[in-house]
């Protein structure tokens, strides 16, 4: 959850009065809210932490920080099954002091 | 220069460093603040691709690492009580406390769940009406603006089943502490650029200014890290001490001030405990009085734990910049991500785990870098 992730905006609409978005994170597609950036519009990319849009960015940064992130395994990291890697790392823990 | 291939462009890095090179004339010792910045200098070699005697210092900007083992054990008390859903985002899963951590007290019968977004633990509060959903509200001025959002929200909807375990921290005064320690050797800073992207660089001059001391905003590409480096040395050589921003992209210098005013209402700052390092004086947020009820510590009374923290970690002194990873007798021994000892190696943006996973001078064969999804081109993505 440390770093924010750029996306792209995919769709918006008003859900119990706050306005969200379904985000594009290189395929990896979440529910983002945009109430710090209300005029986000469809197809601009910004900035997201842990499911909220925080700042505007290009397209080009984008693409070139989530290359990036993803050679890092952040992406990895923030999209998928946390419950695996930490039931991975418990296994792993074991066998270390077996 | 044998990581320099790896490089995006290449040439540009060659250009960038050349530069370095031609400006620096004596040694000069720079603190990246960040954990995201860590790993992407220890996995593209920045910190040796260097001229020598210009060295990087890893700063305490991870926010799983800094959380301190207190607060660790409260969450883990919460976390087992019948009736509450525990709701934490996925990396503080394997985070030690004292005896234990979240994913064993889910093994033991605790209902803990992982969220994405706080707005999910809200969601859950909503569909549980009948339970307490406690959400564990960790992070720096990135994290924390979404916190009080959901902590607004809920008082918004009529939520009364949810809180939040507070432990949010702020950069500014961690640089503080970093300048006027006896040991500092930190000389400028690579400012985190998503710190940045939501609080401006006011808070910023009057540091710099203060502790004559050049701060450069900064982001994560291994180019943005060269550029931050290159501007850092050039003022130091000139004896300059400003604030800039080279991470314009995603910076602006006002940051995102709907999320200062959503922060300004539901938090206040306070003085918080940093783990391994202690009590910073104005370093966090807590619930303002306004949304008091809100704060899980308060509600479930567990403000009286107090937990020492083991001498064996030396996390503390990692954070500060005073130790490197590598130097630590349990680094890699007694001391790896699958079995950690504290948060430094637990995190995946922690400086121990940073140096583990690139294999950093002389260590025993490291797992492979973390697995990666593929990245679809987003002009190419289907749902565009």
């Amino acid at each position: 959850m440390c770093l924010a992730v750029p996306g792209r905006v995919v769709e918006i609409e008003e859900r119990d009065g706050t306005r969200m978005a379904v985000v594009d994170f290189g395929g990896v597609v979440k529910d983002v809210c945009l109430e710090y950036l209300p005029d986000l519009a469809v197809g601009e990319y910004a900035i997201v932490h842990v499911g909220f849009a925080l700042q505007r960015l290009d397209e080009e940064s984008a693409r070139k920080t989530l290359e990036l992130f993803n050679e890092l395994g952040l992406l990895q990291e923030e999209f998928g099954d946390p419950w695996e890697a930490a039931a991975g790392a418990g296994a792993a823990a074991k066998e270390v002091q077996q | 220069m044998k990581y320099l291939e790896e490089f995006r462009d290449p040439e540009l890095a060659r250009r960038l460093l050349d530069d370095i090179r031609a400006t620096v004339t004596r040694p000069w010792a720079l603190m990246e603040v960040c954990g995201g910045q860590t790993h992407t200098i220890i996995r593209h070699g920045i910190d040796q691709l260097l001229p020598e005697g210009v060295e990087l210092i890893h700063g305490p900007g991870c926010p799983v690492c800094v959380t301190p083992l207190e607060v660790i054990d409260k969450a883990l008390e919460i976390a087992s009580r019948p009736g509450v859903i525990f709701c934490s985002f996925g990396d503080m899963l394997r985070v030690p406390g004292t005896d234990r951590d979240l994913f064993r007290v889910r093994g033991e019968g605790g209902d803990v769940r992982v969220v994405y977004s706080p707005l999910d633990a809200l969601r859950i509060a909503q569909q549980n009406p009948d339970r307490e959903v406690v959400f564990f509200g960790i992070g720096f001025e990135t994290t924390a603006p979404p916190n009080a959002m959901t902590v607004y929200q809920a008082r918004k909807l009529g939520i009364r089943n949810f809180s939040l375990l507070v432990s949010h921290v702020r950069v500014p005064p961690a640089i503080e502490a970093i300048m006027t320690s006896p040991d500092c050797r930190v000389q400028g800073f690579l400012a985190a650029g998503h710190v940045c992207s939501v609080m401006g660089v006011d808070e910023y001059p009057e540091l710099a200014e203060r502790h004559r001391v050049p701060i450069v905003v900064t982001g994560f590409e291994p180019l943005d890290i060269l550029e931050g480096i290159r501007r850092t040395v050039r003022q130091l050589e000139r004896g300059e001490h400003t604030v800039e921003n080279a991470y314009q992209r995603a910076v602006r210098p006002e940051g995102n001030p709907a999320a200062k005013a959503m922060l300004a209402d539901v938090f206040e700052v306070t003085d918080r405990a940093w783990r391994g390092i202690g009590v910073i004086p104005q370093s966090g947020w807590r619930l303002s009085p306004r949304y008091r009820d809100q704060d899980a510590e308060h509600r479930f009374q567990v403000s009286g734990i107090t937990t020492v923290e083991p001498a064996e970690c030396r996390s503390g002194e990692v954070l500060q910049g005073l130790l490197k990873p590598n130097q630590c007798e349990a680094f890699g021994t007694t001391c790896t991500p699958r079995n950690p000892l504290g948060a430094t190696m637990v995190s995946s943006e922690g400086a121990c785990a940073a140096y583990y996973l690139y294999r950093r001078l002389g260590l025993p064969a490291a797992p492979p870098p973390a697995r990666s999804l593929p990245v679809v081109p987003l002009e190419a993505s289907p749902v565009a």
